[in-house]
């Protein structure tokens, strides 16, 4: 910390009258304070959601003997019952196959989407790239009722196909979207040479462009497996029995019951149903922000 | 790459069969790659979204077939206190919630724009409430706003003494609606906090320079130089924000599924709660299709605001 505070940024070196507002008490005041202000509050409620799921009920609910803030004999009691008593691992696997399942589906039907619109240029291309995008501000709390009859229709109903088949109408406007700027990046060129020495239309997708994509998609596909780990609404309308329901679902339906709520177990539930999504996105945080960024910026 | 090393008698080899030289044919390729991204949006999207507009001029309930009733469905909202009220809080959430996002996401960015140690390790830990399962996180807040056991109403009145009671954030109409604001800030910030970022990163330096050369103080640099080189992206995260805050469900139906006495329903939990709850699928319907006008007044605004883009770079306005 106390090296960068000394270190003078460019904005000082610039203009030497700025140096007193550059000074180490009003950077501390100006940056740091606030800073940290919005670390804590921004992670207290995970912190919260932690110490209440390894607390023992008679701590959890005894604030005047023991500090809330502190596990004084931490257990596992809760996350026990939630694995062994509790239909929760077939939950998570059910949450696991959908958003695997919707995000193959969408990356697949998406870069295909980008390819042609971006590559194959025809004539319209623009406007399919549109409809594509406008797709993407229809939101999902307009959709669910008439969606909910289709699924009927289909007979999908109460089965996590139809989540599967649903939820691309909002992963696919927004990875075609984020692929096609990264097709775009792509040369020309390289297209053509190989068109010069006779690679098919698929060859070239395969073996140029898809390579060069690499981590447009792999953007793509962390931010479908999050929006369809999360996705609830849907969830919520489609699937009735237990045993199908998504993580999300299941706990504030299945877990929150009669008056005296079981705080450490929805805790730990909720703990457990977060711990995908922060690995996963931990484990690929720079493609998750240039994702973020690179789609709000095309 | 190795295509660009096929000699004429590989080629000749692998003389590609019918199905090949079809999938060569451009017009039959392009109808190939579109497909199934059209099709899924077509059945998935489209079609409900005109069949959703159907069913909110029918009496359609579930398991009954409705007939067209006309404008019957919105007469009825519009005579419904309910309704009213969820429009008014729709409204209220979206306006009070936007505006703490920005406020307080605008601040963070500016905040995460200096340089300091970690900071790609802060970014990444500012991001987490906007990638974990909103559910999940609106759990832990209605955990946190516990009438007995809330944590804020511990440290108000056990450590710093400065109430007697504890705080009822859930029981009564006003403190509900503005606990649930609060929790819609909390995880909407890093997501506007980023993107704004990404803006703040393309704004040379050297514009800067120049102000202050000129004399130009701190605020000032602020107002001339960065907000307006940040409007064009803050006028789509707004829009998106404004969206997707509008139509907000998940935070409501986990908290407090639109009570005490239904004073926090947004028109998304009031459409729920009548289409699917209550099996009403006509009045459900018609309900979120009370939300498009505001949708399209938010679109609006977004493309004005992109339309703003174009000049700004120095291009030339069309």
């Amino acid at each position: 910390m106390t090296d960068a505070v000394a270190q003078p940024t460019n904005v000082a070196s610039a203009a030497p009258d700025t140096m007193a507002w550059d000074s180490r008490a009003r950077r501390m005041m100006m940056i740091y304070l606030p800073l940290a202000c919005f670390v804590i509050i921004l992670l207290f409620p995970f912190y919260w959601m932690a110490v209440t799921a390894f607390k023992p009920n008679a701590e959890l609910l005894n604030y005047k003997e023991h500090n809330p803030f502190w596990i004084s004999s931490p257990t596992l009691a809760h996350i026990q019952h939630l694995l062994f008593n509790t239909a929760y691992p077939r939950w998570l696997k059910t949450t696991m196959l959908v958003a695997i399942g919707s995000t193959f589906l969408s990356l697949l039907a998406s870069t295909l989407a980008a390819y042609a619109i971006e590559r194959l240029r025809f004539r319209g291309s623009p406007y399919v790239g549109l409809g594509i995008y406008l797709a993407y501000l229809v939101p999902p709390s307009i959709l669910f009722i008439p969606l909910a009859t289709v699924v009927v229709q289909f007979g999908l109903f109460d089965s996590p196909l139809a989540l599967i088949l649903v939820y691309p109408t909002f992963l696919v406007p927004f990875c075609t979207w984020l692929l096609i700027g990264y097709f775009k990046s792509i040369p020309y060129e390289l297209e053509e040479c190989a068109l010069v020495d006779g690679a098919t239309r698929l060859q070239i997708l395969r073996r140029i462009t898809l390579p060069l994509a690499v981590p447009g998609l792999i953007s793509a596909g962390i931010f479908s497996f999050t929006l369809s780990w999360n996705e609830f609404i849907y969830a919520l309308a489609f699937i009735q029995s237990s045993a199908n329901k998504t993580v999300p679902v299941a706990i504030l339906t299945e877990l929150v019951s009669g008056d005296v709520y079981q705080w450490g177990a929805l805790m730990a539930g909720s703990l457990l149903g977060s711990l995908p999504v922060a690995i996963f996105y931990s484990l690929f945080v720079d493609y998750y922000v240039s994702s973020l960024t690179g789609a709000v910026k095309e | 790459m190795s295509v660009t090393a096929l000699s004429p008698r590989d080629l000749a080899l692998r003389q590609p069969n019918w199905f090949a030289r079809l999938l060569d044919y451009k017009p039959f390729l392009i109808v190939v790659c579109l497909a199934p991204a059209i099709g899924l949006l077509a059945v998935f999207l489209t079609y409900p979204l005109g069949l959703g507009v159907w069913l909110a001029f029918t009496d359609t309930t579930i398991g009954r077939r409705g007939i067209y009733v006309g404008l019957e469905n919105f007469q009825y909202l519009l005579s419904d206190p309910l309704w009213w009220g969820a429009v008014f809080y729709s409204v209220f959430y979206t306006a009070v919630a936007t505006f703490g996002k920005f406020a307080l996401g605008f601040w963070l960015a500016l905040l995460l724009n200096n340089h300091f140690p970690f900071k790609s390790i802060l970014r990444a830990i500012v991001l987490l409430p906007w990638i974990v399962p909103t559910v999940l996180s609106a759990l832990a807040f209605w955990w946190i706003y516990d009438p007995q056991f809330s944590i804020i109403s511990y440290l108000l009145v056990d450590v710093l003494h400065w109430r007697s009671t504890n705080i009822d954030f859930l029981g009564s109409a006003w403190p509900a609606r503005f606990s649930l604001i609060a929790a819609n800030i909390w995880r909407g910030i890093p997501f506007v906090a980023i993107s704004l970022l990404a803006g703040l990163q393309t704004i040379s330096p050297s514009l800067y320079e120049a102000a202050m050369l000129d004399g130009a103080s701190s605020w000032q640099r602020f107002r001339y130089i960065t907000f307006p080189m940040m409007m064009p992206i803050l006028a789509i995260v707004m829009t998106f924000s404004i969206i997707f805050t509008f139509t907000d469900f998940q935070l409501v139906y986990a908290i407090t599924r639109g009570g005490p006495v239904n004073s926090t329903h947004l028109l998304a939990t009031l459409a729920f709660q009548r289409g699917i709850a209550g099996g009403e699928l006509g009045e459900g319907a018609a309900i979120a299709v009370s939300m498009v006008p505001f949708l399209v007044f938010a679109t609006l605004f977004s493309y004005f605001g992109l339309a703003r883009r174009k000049w700004q770079q120095g291009e030339s306005d069309d």
